[in-house]
């Protein structure tokens, strides 16, 4: 069986991120107009469309190469805050990857997670990206502790992350422009949560099958 | 060499016109003030690697003080640091003054020759002279 991230393989999850952020990139853009500056979608879809091609470009030959030119190119096109903060988070799992079995994929997500949290000093609970991440990293590394396969663990990572997304519509906003609003941010879903929850669905679509 | 300074924005109209404002304060001398604003097809936004190049470009070794306007503009600033090497990043504050007032109390400071410490807390104290003029008369707002 192959090891559960190579090159191949990371290169695969980016574009199927690519193609879902892609797909939803109107969606994404309307939840961020009623509580953000409506440019979530348009700027993270125009960011991933520039990794995608620069991955295809390149070949990187490691998964932490592919990770990382994927973190220099969002930084680079994505202009709004998702570029830094998605940008980190591949530019941190990319810093931790060390081989590429299952452990080390969770390890990566987590350093990834941490990589976000403190470039947004936040925490989950304050409507942002943490609120699909952090319980996506917790429920796969329950999952792989249990010695349940990969592809159950993705799976779980992903319904935990649409769970935590669907957790943000209460929520008031204490991070990025919609803090601006207070109390009227409640009863929207965060798109940054929304998109979060879209890349862990990628790894768990496109890792299928591996480790 | 004085301490150099970098301006970020989203807009690079905003940052040209603010970079205009303050250095009137300075008439006929020059001073490094770098600018990376606006994304990468010339629309609103921010770019790390691009703040982190003005970064490099600003600081002729007494470092650089970063005035940013807001948002991601703060985010990728910080992003822009983990771009740079060690030393050139230790040369670097990130200044949380206002944008404007800050930007015109921190070239005065550093044309002056300044620190960057001083330049820095120059910077933050910009709104001053602004809430000292307007406190307490009868249309402070807060009546």
């Amino acid at each position: 069986m192959a090891d559960a991230l190579d090159a191949a393989a990371c290169t695969t999850w980016v574009r199927e991120f690519a193609r879902l952020v892609h797909e939803q990139r109107d969606a994404l853009t309307q939840l961020d107009a009623a509580i953000g500056d409506a440019d979530h979608g348009s700027n993270l879809d125009r960011g991933l469309t520039a990794a995608v091609s620069a991955l295809d470009a390149a070949s990187p030959a490691s998964p932490a190469a592919v990770l990382a030119m994927v973190a220099t190119t969002l930084i680079r096109t994505v202009g709004g805050a998702s570029g830094p903060l998605y940008g980190t988070f591949f530019l941190r799992a990319a810093g931790a990857l060390d081989g590429g079995d299952r452990a080390a994929l969770a390890a990566a997500l987590r350093a990834g997670l941490d990589g976000v949290a403190s470039r947004g000093k936040a925490a989950p609970g304050d409507k942002t990206m943490l609120d699909a991440l952090s319980p996506a990293c917790d429920a796969l590394d329950e999952a792989l502790a249990q010695g349940r396969p990969l592809d159950e663990a993705l799976r779980a990572a992903a319904e935990a992350a649409a769970r935590g997304r669907d957790a943000t519509v209460p929520m008031v906003a204490r991070k990025g422009r919609a803090s601006y609003l207070g109390e009227r941010s409640a009863g929207h879903q965060d798109p940054g949560a929304t998109s979060a929850a879209l890349l862990v669905e990628a790894a768990a679509t496109a890792l299928a099958g591996r480790g | 060499m004085p301490v150099g300074l970098v301006v970020v924005s989203h807009s690079r109209a905003l940052a040209d016109a603010a970079v205009e404002l303050a250095r009137g304060m300075l008439p006929g001398r020059d001073l490094a003030v770098e600018v990376a604003a606006g994304d990468i097809d010339g629309g609103l936004g921010t770019d790390a690697t691009a703040i982190a190049e003005a970064m490099t470009a600003a600081d002729s070794g007494d470092g650089v003080v970063v005035l940013m306007d807001l948002g991601s503009a703060v985010l990728s600033a910080e992003t822009a640091l983990d771009l740079l090497d060690d030393d050139a990043r230790a040369r670097v504050v990130l200044s949380p003054a206002p944008f404007v007032e800050g930007l015109v109390g921190a070239v005065v400071t550093a044309a002056a020759g300044a620190s960057r410490a001083q330049v820095a807390a120059e910077a933050l104290r910009g709104s001053a002279p602004k809430q000292a003029h307007l406190s307490g008369g009868p249309a402070d707002g807060t009546g």
